[in-house]
């Protein structure tokens, strides 16, 4: 019996969901990259699974598509932390209130 | 069979990994699970016939991106993640809001059954290096290019975010500082 793409979905929307969960439970900013790194992984899943069924290449290539987007978030994303950490001294996303007064 | 227990091992691997991920407070801990996911994840793809995802995978996210992580990470020190204090009602909130997200993921998979009911073809070689190369440089040459501007203003960016102004910058933006508050008052 062999996984069908039911299971490899199933995986997909379940790690999706502790990514999304885990946006709202962190409280630093790295925490909180990290689980839409995770989110990012879980629809890279789904895009290989469909590639793999369907016999079509065009699912693996938006794959590599969101492998670069992420590389690019990585670099901004960091920097930001990085320029917040420097005027604040915490990645504590409560501590990044300037706007709300 | 053997498919079989390799995709639950993985699955539960990954599973668990995030979960970890989520759970610990210490950013490190958080850091490498998440690696594990991506590992567990890269096992998958290539029981889905597609090595050259895998690679990229192991290359790209485990490697470059989890390194830089850890990296920023070490570099700022940071402390253990503070738990909510206030507002803890939040957590249960969050977590309900999660289970509502999970039911409509399944919901959505169930519901739309236009799925391949074909069993898979195992001479299909779309996974490959030599299949993506050629259609990433004929049918999807304008995405790649827009991809590589796409890295090319994110290192601008990065650049730009973290460096420190130079001495007469920052006496320029002391004095417009200074002249606001002149005005204020």
């Amino acid at each position: 019996m062999e996984p069908t793409l039911t299971n490899y979905l199933a995986l997909s929307g379940t790690l999706f969901t502790i990514g999304a969960v885990g946006v709202i439970f962190k409280r630093n900013a790295i925490g909180m990259f990290m689980c839409i790194e995770l989110m990012l992984n879980a629809v890279n899943l789904t895009f290989v699974a469909f590639s793999r069924y369907y016999a079509d290449v065009t699912g693996q290539l938006f794959v590599f598509m969101v492998m670069s987007v992420a590389a690019a978030e990585a670099a901004v994303g960091l920097g930001i932390i990085i320029a917040f950490f420097r005027n604040r001294i915490s990645v504590d996303v409560d501590d990044a209130s300037l706007l709300k007064n | 069979m053997a498919s079989t227990v390799l995709f639950y091992l993985f699955a539960g691997i990954a599973i668990g990994c995030a979960l970890s991920m989520v759970y610990h407070r210490n950013p490190l801990y958080s850091a490498v699970s998440l690696i594990g996911v991506f590992i567990a994840l890269s096992c998958i793809y290539v029981t889905l016939a597609a090595p050259f995802i895998a690679a990229v995978q192991v290359l790209v996210y485990a490697g470059a991106i989890m390194v830089l992580v850890v990296f920023v990470i070490m570099l700022l020190n940071l402390d253990h993640d503070k738990p909510v204090t206030r507002l803890s009602y939040l957590y249960a909130i969050g977590g309900f809001l999660g289970v509502v997200l999970l039911a409509q993921t399944f919901f959505i998979f169930a519901v739309v059954k236009k799925g391949p009911k074909a069993d898979i073809d195992p001479n299909v070689t779309v996974g490959e290096t030599m299949s993506i190369g050629m259609n990433m440089y004929t049918k999807y040459l304008l995405p790649v290019e827009i991809v590589g501007i796409l890295l090319l203003m994110a290192i601008i960016g990065g650049v730009i975010l973290v460096r420190r102004l130079s001495q007469p910058e920052m006496e320029l933006v002391v004095e417009h500082e200074l002249e606001l508050r002149h005005h204020e008052e």
